[in-house]
């Protein structure tokens, strides 16, 4: 419920800093997805904003007002933990009540909500059971199930759904994304699964060693990545990297590389222009290279098809081109043959070009 | 192997079988045990209805639970207050040891003299404040040798607590700050709850201790006044050597053996259950993964 700001936000373990001012804000009711590599700061940036870890430096504000020194309990939050902390000792649903028990609701309250909550997370047969005689799915199940028997304002999940199996997370996602659209709370949620950020956010954090990169709308984060890390971070498979020099001839600027040479198009020529960039890396998605064996000379990529991987309807090749490496999503009944030279259309549209020297995009 | 285990047998349970066949004889220390007369459950059922037995029984179970409360209470209390990375704090942990480290007999002697009548340092204070003598080892003797075992133990349940508690699930109790539970609910419903084994065996070790406790009340009181502080170990003695009757001082022995006994058995019985209730657990859980 609460707008949440975090001010020049920093966090020191010791000497060394591992939140280097972090600087976000989080309307109400919004759906906020932090994703980032390992070790970049996620944890420790919700952590944080639960009251979990002391504030090195920097401030949150909710609704205004400085948190920062108040403690878990007074923030009006629920969180998911990355690695469950559920209560060995209690069972499922006393797990699952802890808060509402303590906020001592009425007995007849807790059950309803606790049976509503379970049903939904498929736990209903497991009410009775401890902690340890569940699987790791399950428990993950429970740890979400006791963030959701809360009325928080304010929920924290730090990788609900990694421990699920593939059909389980998508019911999952799409129970959150109903939950999402029905109640009017305040969502932080940390993922290493693309298709979690794109599909519930409302806004992607990308993070990268404490600091953030770059914020937005799924779809900017997409089609606008700030940089060369953005841009291979998000997209599965990852955006393919070549390196090439910019030439400019007849009004019109190309990219060349090893053994292919592509026009730009007129609005990215015009700011590499402006830059007057020369050496700098081409960035293009796999999904935006089309087999096409008629594709003209100055939009089209020739690639040696080295392996094909099969993923059902869409198979993704690995091709050689030079000495780099491009992947390339096509549909699986493409016909293909292993060690050809085949002939890729580039959308033009679709190229991005970072600067070689500070991987920012041009 | 097998002559080591013979060798250990025999000088474990020797010792043990000389004192149950001695305890159904009437012997004299001058008599030889094969001299002297076999008298069946005479020396036990003599005891149930010996006053000085009774009381001496009673003063050890009073001394025995009442110090176990206490130190227990302390003891955990304090683990829960010191439980925290302050600075100084690892310091302050090995002087709240000390006590334990200290000889019995020494104890004895110090608190002796702390509870002196004139010259002891309670005493003194007492006066100063303008307040009334107490009859340290008089009048209250089982208070005072009381609470010198509770200064001599509390430490043990201290440290055995505080490793429990370190070894806590922190995840757990962040999780319970989230579900806003306060200081005393985290202790009550997560930090008691997980600490409960450890806690228990605990509690049953220094039970088993505590029955037998000898050096530090033979320095304080030798049992006196009369028999208010004398405990089933010194009772034994006495009967032995001052009243000469070596059957019925081995029946009493295996009074307090058997009820020794029954306490290690629980602890056993305790640790068992939990092994049996971990078992099942891990069973039930490779059914569900298999
Ligand atoms: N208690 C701590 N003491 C020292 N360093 C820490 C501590 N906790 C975390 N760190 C460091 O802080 C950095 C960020 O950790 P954090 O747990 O936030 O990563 P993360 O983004 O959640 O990673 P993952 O995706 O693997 O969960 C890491 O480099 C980690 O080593
Ligand atoms: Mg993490």
């Amino acid at each position: 419920m609460p707008r949440i700001q975090l001010e020049n936000l920093t966090k020191k373990y010791g000497n060394v800093e591992v939140l280097h001012g972090i600087e976000l804000d989080m309307e109400d009711a919004e759906f906020t997805v932090l994703v980032g590599p390992s070790g970049c700061g996620k944890s420790t940036t919700l952590r944080m904003l639960a009251g979990l870890e002391s504030v090195s430096s920097g401030e949150i504000y909710m609704d205004g007002k400085p948190v920062s020194h108040l403690e878990p309990k007074e923030r009006d939050l629920a969180m998911v933990f990355q690695d469950y902390a559920l209560y060995p000792h209690m069972n499922v649903a006393r797990n699952m009540s802890f808060a509402l028990r303590l906020a001592k609701r009425p007995q007849k309250e807790i059950d309803a909500k606790v049976l509503e909550v379970a049903t939904m997370l498929g736990l209903e047969d497991y009410l009775a059971r401890k902690p340890a005689e569940l699987s790791g799915g399950q428990r993950q199940r429970v740890a979400m199930g006791r963030a959701l028997t809360r009325d928080s304002g304010t929920f924290l999940f730090d990788e609900p759904l990694s421990n699920l199996d593939a059909k389980l997370r998508g019911q999952m996602r799409a129970e959150l994304a109903v939950m999402r659209q029905r109640v009017r709370k305040n969502m932080v949620y940390v993922t290493h699964d693309q298709i979690e950020a794109m599909t519930l956010a409302d806004r992607i954090v990308v993070m990268h060693s404490g600091e953030i990169q770059q914020q937005g709308t799924p779809e900017h984060l997409f089609k606008h990545p700030v940089n060369k890390f953005v841009a291979g971070f998000l997209g599965s498979p990852p955006m393919n990297f070549l390196d090439v020099e910019l030439h400019y001839r007849d009004n019109q600027v190309f990219a060349n590389g090893k053994g292919f040479s592509l026009r730009i198009d007129a609005d990215l020529a015009a700011r590499a222009v402006k830059q007057s960039q020369r050496h700098c890396t081409l960035g293009i998605r796999p999904s935006d290279l089309d087999f096409d064996a008629n594709a003209g000379n100055n939009a089209a990529l020739d690639l040696k098809v080295s392996v094909s991987e099969y993923i059902g309807s869409q198979s993704v090749l690995i091709c050689e081109c030079g000495e780099a490496t491009v992947t390339v999503e096509v549909k699986s009944e493409t016909p293909i043959a292993l060690g050809e030279v085949l002939r890729f259309a580039v959308r033009s549209d679709a190229i991005h070009l970072f600067d070689s020297e500070t991987s920012t995009a041009i | 192997m097998a002559p080591a285990a013979i060798i250990m047998l025999i000088a474990l349970f020797y010792p043990l079988v000389y004192m149950v066949y001695g305890s159904f004889r009437d012997w004299d220390p001058s008599q030889r045990l094969s001299e002297t007369d076999f008298v069946g459950l005479a020396n036990y059922v003599k005891l149930l209805s010996d006053e000085a037995f009774i009381e001496s029984l009673t003063v050890t179970l009073t001394f025995a639970f009442v110090v176990v409360f206490f130190e227990m209470l302390i003891g955990v209390g304090l683990a829960l207050l010191l439980d925290r990375n302050l600075r100084g704090m690892s310091l302050l942990r090995t002087l709240f040891i000390l006590p334990m480290m200290i000889a019995p007999v020494v104890v004895g002697l110090m608190w002796r003299f702390m509870y002196h009548q004139t010259d002891g340092i309670f005493n003194r204070w007492l006066t100063d404040l303008g307040l009334d003598r107490v009859d340290w080892l008089g009048q209250h003797a089982l208070t005072s040798v009381i609470i010198a075992d509770i200064w001599q133990w509390t430490p043990f349940i201290f440290i055995l607590s505080l490793a429990a508690l370190q070894s806590l699930p922190r995840s757990a109790l962040e999780a319970a700050r989230i579900d806003g539970a306060t200081g005393w609910q985290q202790i009550i419903h997560i930090k008691l709850p997980l600490m409960a084994p450890v806690l228990i065996v605990t509690m049953l070790l220094r039970l088993i201790d505590a029955f037998k406790v000898l050096e530090v009340i033979l320095v304080m009181t030798e049992g006196g006044p009369g028999l208010s502080t004398e405990i089933l170990a010194l009772r034994i003695a006495r009967t032995a050597q001052e009243f000469r009757e070596l059957g019925e001082a081995a029946a009493m022995s295996n009074y307090l053996l058997l009820l020794l006994m029954v306490l290690t058995l629980a602890m056993f019985g305790f640790t068992r259950w939990q092994e049996a209730r971990a078992q099942k657990l891990k069973m039930l859980q490779r059914e569900e993964e298999g």
